[in-house]
């Protein structure tokens, strides 16, 4: 890397003087920060994570600032995404494929659904380039590196909360009641933030090491949208196997918001479970992975 | 005087591809290929092949910085200097060794990491500010002293994106100026804006000492590091050479650490870090600056040969040889390459001499980089040497008044300025 060159000595010669090795004054309030090769011991950093909560706070805010400046329709995209989406499924899905929808109009049927999944896959498709896109604060700054793809998460929770507002106007038009079930829907996003934080962090950790990563989440979502029940019911499968669906998070979180806004057949309990243990299963070993990989995102992005 | 930072035998190795230097971006296909590659390679040739995908960037530093002291760390480029820093700054990991910081690590690399050009200069404040880890509140307290010591006042609430470059830059180092660690690391974030403001800056920075904190101070300016440090610690390939008076050590380096500036002296490239397949390797290069004074050396706007030798595995012609020149922070500056003259530089099996000659520099005074680079005429390197030397322009200043513009330019000219007739014919 240098041009080479003859130093009279190119050993460490001179040390400080020993005497000054003393390092306890006493001062119990400021940390030592040890600074080591990364060793096979993981641990999920959550303590700093939290120390840095304002830093994540403010590249969230960032991340919607920004989409939002930049934009000509601005909010309006958070609408029209799930819209067009519910249009076009209605049509083919609704109106000529006659899918069933659990005696509830079709087009409500799918938007309960499309509103958590736009929330899930914008979420994972921007998470995955999370660490690439901020490269700039990674090569020359240290932070807890997870709080890029959780605050890249959270600045969708913004969009989120605008297409619900579209879901209920929805409801409101069919005249679909709201009931004290509607709570339920705090849960149910929280499982679905958890579903892409987990997907996110497996995939932004990768997506660092091999860029090919970027070109596969696009397709994933794609098929990850139709693994999901979200154009057809969960119901069409029997019961054993419509809990093994639940092991797809996104497909409990979808009859989840049905069930508790639309009021179709029974809760998916069953289905529930499975997909919040899924869901954790992700997220605790993505979070793992991407703890293990940050270490070396700064020598490689 | 307590210790706050405690290095032992730090390192740092970097793996580099076969023959060429770290790739960026990988292709997961590109990754399996290569892992099955050196599988196969592995069992024919035994593990001999890993030792040269090494490079330790940084090896076996251990020192000692106690509370309030000021460090210069100087060396030249590559050596390990900024390599330092990130490790200390954790911004990549250690390969070996440890360290141990007390306190509060403020670390500015770069300035204005994070700062986003649509975001207002308000907006970029809070958001720097809480990338450099400083609190909301803090921020806040501080908001208009950072304002004030930037000078932005009025464009406060404009898109950063509309700010001239300096505008951005002086908002970018106040913010970072008034984060206040216990421990400060700066890299060479003085060789930013004009003259006035590398003055305001260097104050900032001596108040930040005198205030008892510690810093480490990594520059090329020799100057600044001797009147802010009463320590230095020169860096040379990857360890620590000398550590001590800041005079001394600085004096040090300029006289004795960079003896391949000189003019009309062979340099060995047997050493240098290169890249490229290894048909042809660059073994010397030298340089002369003709007519540049007694001293033969660069002048801004005099002309310059390099003599190269190159070892050649076979005959072969050179579509492309090149001697390429940037700046400390590695911006390219000239690229005087033998495919823009289409020219073909035909060399025989063994050695081979070749001069490049440049008929005027245009460099200000100044230390600059010079890569040499050899490849066939599809772009396919035989060698490249980023780091081939280090070449000191000059300054000609003698010979005029002596006088420099205040906000100089990147390059220099030749002109001429003469008083017009008034209603000129």
């Amino acid at each position: 890397m240098t041009a080479p060159r003859d130093l009279p000595s190119a050993e460490p010669t001179a040390l400080t003087e020993p005497g000054a090795t003393a390092s306890d004054d006493g001062g119990a309030s400021t940390r030592w920060v040890v600074i080591e090769p990364p060793s096979g011991w993981l641990h999920l950093g959550l303590r700093e994570l939290w120390e840095h909560r304002e830093l994540v706070y403010f590249l969230t805010w960032r991340d919607i600032k920004v989409r939002y400046k930049q934009t000509a329709l601005g909010a309006a995209w958070a609408i029209l995404q799930p819209l067009s989406t519910m249009i076009v499924f209605s049509l083919f899905f609704g109106r000529l494929a006659k899918v069933p929808s659990e005696g509830v109009p079709y087009p409500l049927f799918t938007l309960a659904a499309l509103v958590p999944w736009t929330f899930f896959a914008n979420g994972l498709t921007q998470s995955a380039n999370s660490v690439v896109t901020n490269q700039n604060l990674v090569t020359k700054i240290y932070f807890p590196r997870l709080a890029i793809p959780i605050a890249t998460v959270l600045a969708g929770a913004l969009d989120f909360a605008l297409a619900f507002a579209l879901l209920l106007g929805l409801m409101l038009s069919y005249g679909t009641p709201l009931t004290p079930r509607v709570f339920w829907v705090v849960p149910l996003s929280l499982l679905a933030l958890v579903a892409a934080l987990g997907v996110g962090f497996w995939l932004a950790a990768l997506n660092v090491q091999y860029r090919d990563v970027r070109y596969t989440v696009p397709f994933l979502a794609q098929l990850w949208l139709f693994a999901t029940p979200i154009a057809y019911p969960s119901s069409l499968l029997s019961e054993p196997w419509r809990t093994v669906y639940g092991l797809n998070p996104m497909a409990g979180v979808v009859e989840g918001f049905r069930w508790a806004l639309l009021g179709t057949s029974g809760a998916p309990g069953p289905m529930l479970v499975a997909s919040s243990v899924a869901a954790l299963v992700v997220a605790l070993s993505g979070a793992l992975y991407f703890r293990r990989m940050e270490q070396t995102f700064a020598d490689i992005v | 005087m307590t210790t706050v930072i405690r290095a032992t035998t730090l390192g740092k190795r970097y793996e580099l591809g076969r023959g060429r230097a770290i790739r960026k971006d990988r292709t997961l296909r590109e990754s399996l290929m290569e892992g099955a590659g050196e599988m196969v390679r592995g069992l024919r040739a035994g593990a001999a092949r890993v030792e040269e995908r090494e490079f330790w960037a940084l090896r076996d530093v251990s020192f000692e910085i106690a509370h309030g002291e000021a460090v210069g760390v100087i060396g030249g480029n590559g050596a390990g200097k900024s390599t330092l820093l990130k490790l200390l700054s954790r911004v990549t990991a250690p390969t070996t060794g440890r360290c141990e910081i007390r306190g509060r690590v403020g670390s500015l690399l770069e300035v204005g990491t994070g700062f986003h050009p649509d975001l207002t200069g308000r907006e970029n404040v809070f958001l720097n500010g809480a990338i450099l880890g400083m609190r909301q509140r803090e921020i806040a307290r501080k908001f208009d002293e950072i304002v004030a010591f930037a000078e932005v006042e009025q464009f406060i609430d404009t898109q950063v994106k509309r700010y001239s470059s300096g505008m951005y830059l002086r908002l970018a180092f106040s913010v970072a100026a008034h984060l206040e660690p216990e421990v400060l690391l700066v890299d060479e974030v003085l060789a930013v804006g004009d003259a006035a403001f590398q003055k305001k800056c260097l104050g900032k920075m001596g108040d930040v000492a005198a205030a008892g904190r510690t810093v480490l101070f990594v520059s090329h300016n020799m100057d600044a590091v001797q009147r802010l440090c009463a320590r230095a610690m020169l860096v040379d390939r990857g360890r620590i050479a000398a550590d001590g008076d800041s005079r001394d050590i600085t004096a040090r380096y300029v006289l004795h650490g960079t003896p391949s500036r000189g003019p009309d002296q062979r340099l060995d490239l047997a050493e240098a870090a290169r890249s490229g397949t290894g048909d042809v390797r660059f073994v010397a290069v030298s340089y002369r600056c003709i007519g540049g004074g007694a001293a033969r050396a660069p002048l801004p706007d005099a002309p310059i040969e390099f003599d190269l030798e190159l070892d050649a595995e076979r005959r072969l012609s050179l579509g492309s040889l090149a001697v390429v020149i940037s700046d400390r922070r590695g911006t390219k500056l000239v690229n005087a390459d033998t495919v823009a003259l289409g020219a073909v530089i035909p060399l025989d099996a063994g050695r081979n001499r070749v001069r490049v000659g440049i008929d005027a520099l245009h460099l200000k005074p100044g230390s600059y980089v010079v890569g040499l680079w050899a490849a066939d005429g599809l772009g396919t390197a035989y060698d490249f040497v980023e780091r081939a030397l280090e070449l000191e322009v000059a300054s000609d200043a003698p010979q005029a008044l002596g006088v420099t513009p205040r906000s100089n330019g990147l390059v220099t000219c030749r002109f001429t300025a003469s008083r017009l007739p008034p209603n000129g014919s």
